[in-house]
């Protein structure tokens, strides 16, 4: 098995407040990073992401435990050292002002260079290597003023990558992009990742790329603990139900989503097979319908026919349509009837 | 030099352009370093407005005889000797350091608040320097307040006085603020409690205003105005080490400054440590600040100005590029406001900050304006 990167036992989180006791966020969070290894941390909002993640990067001191980076307490790290083990994205917003997109990943050599900041060949290299590593090549002459949100974060991500890290930890990184850009991100990490025995823990909202991406999940749920697994074994084992029950949302484990419907309205039996039929029962289910196979136990059927229809029969009366929306519209007013 | 990534225009053939740009001429990595061209510029502007603030004043001295003083000779006329000597070469000095010293402390406090309104005064350097000299200049004739008979005796000694009330003004604002810098969470709160420091020593000084006598009033306008003039060579001596003594503690800060760039957090999580970061920056302002405002009065606008004025041009917000660059400008605008606050050929003399704000503040605009991406001139 590779190396643990990052540690952490029995850690207590949470941050002092001034004139009040310490607010504890989540407690008993038992944790281990390898090498190599892309870790998504998911959670419902409040859960205490931010602050799991702030103590895993040395900015919050742990209110009790204690972690471990590369078998050292984080804490008693010189920040030097301590960046050029751990390389960090965060959600702060940066106007740098007039820089290259080349200039910014340099800072990220930071740790390494002398009081001028002047970089060595060795220096260029590394920031050339981490531009090309995130595919931001065509960004590096471009003033980051002028650059899209998707194409900032990855030269941030290379920023980070620059400082030569054992172990990259980002939060939410994906949020305000749009889906090809968030792919294209995890893609990335993912790379990084396998590529150099990097340990990339991410923080992130998007469950569905989390399930796709990560070779572990961690699940906070609001106090703790945490739950660590493959993704799918959080889903057979239950633990996305329940983290997520509690914040009024269902998690179905057939499709690895959500649920937008909680009290089914009826059964509806659904003939075809296919992507089709996929796509059908997935329209059903969206406005309530929950979907069985057996034909004699409800009143409604639908049929995916090979031309291209549907065909829907309710109380013998048939009718057939063109589109998923047009059989919806009619559901509904069946339902309301 | 910038380099432009070529860019294929749809009416020339293909396959041409892809034989024109082979692999080692089209280079992605724009170059990194100083801009030489734009600095040697800089250099030669410099040495023409230094020249010519020897040649230019009041007095009308011919260049060749400007050359000879300095080279040790007699000129054409006895006093022009006095002229030169004793009074052009220590302003033209004075103004040289004076307009690097405040640029390059404006620098620092717009990186360090990110803040592009921030200046040089911010952390209330200048306040504490004007409460000084207030209590100095007006005290002496104000009623009730005969007690600061020490403070009365410093007026007596006239400019000397003037000098050591700002200097000890200014010195206790520095205390007091590397003590706050020290505790605050955040750099917004270090402006915020500059402010409110300013508007606490404004209003002590017009209550002494209030009390004091037409001529004391006058005395303390008159050093509002601010003058590279007013300084003596003895006066140099302590002058210019304590403002290049800044300058090395500035230029040692290139690195800091620029990943505080990216906000104080991803400063921390490259290895920056902050208080000490900040204490250095705030301690090197305010030897610069607080020694420009005891020698030549509170002059704005530089400090705000000249950074700006120097991302414009260098198009760069990299301290590497821009630190030497600010020095050399902010001498540069300092050295050409003092030659036309003389008005060549009058006998008049402008108050320094009149002029230029009346000129200076056009011209900047003018260079912001033309950028053509107006947010990115000013870091935000």
């Amino acid at each position: 098995m590779s190396k643990v990167v990052l540690s952490a036992t029995n850690l207590t989180i949470g941050y002092p407040r001034p004139r009040h006791p310490t607010r504890i966020v989540a407690e008993n969070i038992n944790l281990e990073l390898r090498a190599g290894e892309l870790v998504c941390l998911l959670g419902p909002n409040g859960a205490g992401k931010s602050t799991l993640l702030r103590t895993l990067s040395g900015i919050a001191t742990p209110i009790a435990g204690e972690v471990l980076l590369g078998g050292k307490d984080i804490t008693k790290l010189k920040p030097t050292e301590l960046a050029k083990r751990l390389g960090v994205v965060l959600t702060d917003r940066v106007e740098a002002g007039m820089l290259t997109g080349y200039a910014l990943v340099a800072l990220g050599r930071h740790p390494y260079t002398n009081w001028s900041g002047r970089l060595s060949r060795q220096d260029e290299q590394v920031v050339r290597h981490s531009i090309e590593a995130v595919g931001a090549v065509h960004l590096a002459a471009r003033p980051i003023t002028e650059l899209s949100d998707g194409e900032r974060q990855k030269l941030m991500i290379a920023r980070a990558l620059a400082q030569e890290p054992e172990l990259l930890i980002l939060d939410e990184p994906t949020a305000f992009l749009d889906l090809p850009r968030r792919v294209d991100i995890l893609r990335t990490l993912r790379k990084l990742a396998y590529e150099a025995e990097r340990a990339v823990l991410v923080s992130t909202h998007d469950l569905d790329l989390a399930l796709r991406s990560a070779d572990r999940i961690w699940l906070l749920p609001p106090g703790g603990p945490l739950t660590s697994g493959a993704p799918e074994d959080l889903v057979l084992n239950g633990s996305f139900q329940q983290t997520f029950y509690s914040e009024g949302v269902t998690f179905n484990s057939e499709s690895g989503s959500f649920q937008m419907v909680d009290n089914w309205l009826d059964q509806i039996a659904l003939v075809g097979e296919g992507l089709r039929a996929i796509w059908t029962a997935r329209a059903l289910e969206r406005n309530g319908f929950r979907v069985i196979r057996d034909k004699t136990s409800t009143e409604y059927l639908v049929e995916v026919l090979p031309n291209g229809f549907w065909r829907m029969t309710y109380q013998e009366i048939r009718q057939e349509f063109q589109s998923l929306y047009g059989l919806i519209q009619h559901l509904k007013n069946l339902i309301q009837l | 030099m910038k380099i432009t990534p070529t860019i294929s225009t749809p009416a020339q053939p293909k396959v041409e352009i892809a034989e024109l740009v082979s692999e080692e001429e089209v280079n992605p990595w724009p170059a990194t370093g100083l801009r030489r061209l734009w600095l040697i510029g800089f250099a030669v502007l410099l040495l023409a407005a230094f020249a010519l603030s020897l040649i230019l004043g009041s007095v009308n001295i011919p260049p060749g005889d400007v050359l000879t003083v300095l080279l040790g000779g007699t000129p054409g006329r006895s006093t022009w000797t006095d002229i030169v000597l004793k009074f052009r070469l220590p302003k033209a000095l004075t103004a040289m350091l004076a307009g690097a010293g405040l640029s390059v402390s404006g620098l620092q406090m717009q990186t360090l608040f990110s803040n592009p309104l921030a200046d040089p005064f911010v952390l209330g350097i200048s306040s504490g320097a004007s409460l000084g000299v207030a209590l100095v200049v007006l005290s002496a004739g104000a009623v009730g307040l005969s007690s600061l008979s020490f403070l009365a005796g410093l007026s007596l000694l006239g400019n000397i006085g003037i000098v050591a009330a700002s200097s000890l003004g200014s010195a206790l604002t520095l205390v007091l603020v590397l003590f706050v810098s020290q505790r605050v969470q955040s750099a917004v709160t270090l402006l915020i409690l500059g402010i409110m420091f300013g508007y606490v020593t404004g209003a002590i000084v017009s209550i002494l205003l209030y009390f004091s006598l037409a001529d004391r009033i006058q005395a303390y306008v008159a050093w509002g105005f601010g003058s590279f003039g007013g300084v003596t060579w003895s006066q140099l001596q302590i002058f210019a080490p304590v403002i290049i003594s800044g300058l090395v503690i500035s230029y040692l800060l290139i690195k800091w400054l620029n990943v505080l760039l990216l906000g104080d957090n991803y400063a921390r999580s490259l290895g920056l440590e902050l208080k000490q970061a900040r204490f250095w920056i705030v301690l090197s302002t305010a030897l610069l600040a607080g020694s420009v405002t005891a020698f030549c009065g509170p002059i704005g606008f530089l400090g705000i100005a000249v950074p700006h004025l120097c991302r414009a041009l260098l198009r760069s917000s990299d301290h590497r590029i821009l630190m030497p660059g600010v020095i050399l400008v902010g001498a540069i605008v300092a050295l050409l406001a003092d030659i036309v606050a003389q008005l060549p050929g009058s006998g008049v003399i402008l108050p320094i900050n009149a002029v230029m704000a009346l000129l200076g503040a056009p011209i900047v605009s003018w260079v912001i304006l033309r950028q053509r991406n107006l947010k990115a001139a000013f870091g935000r």
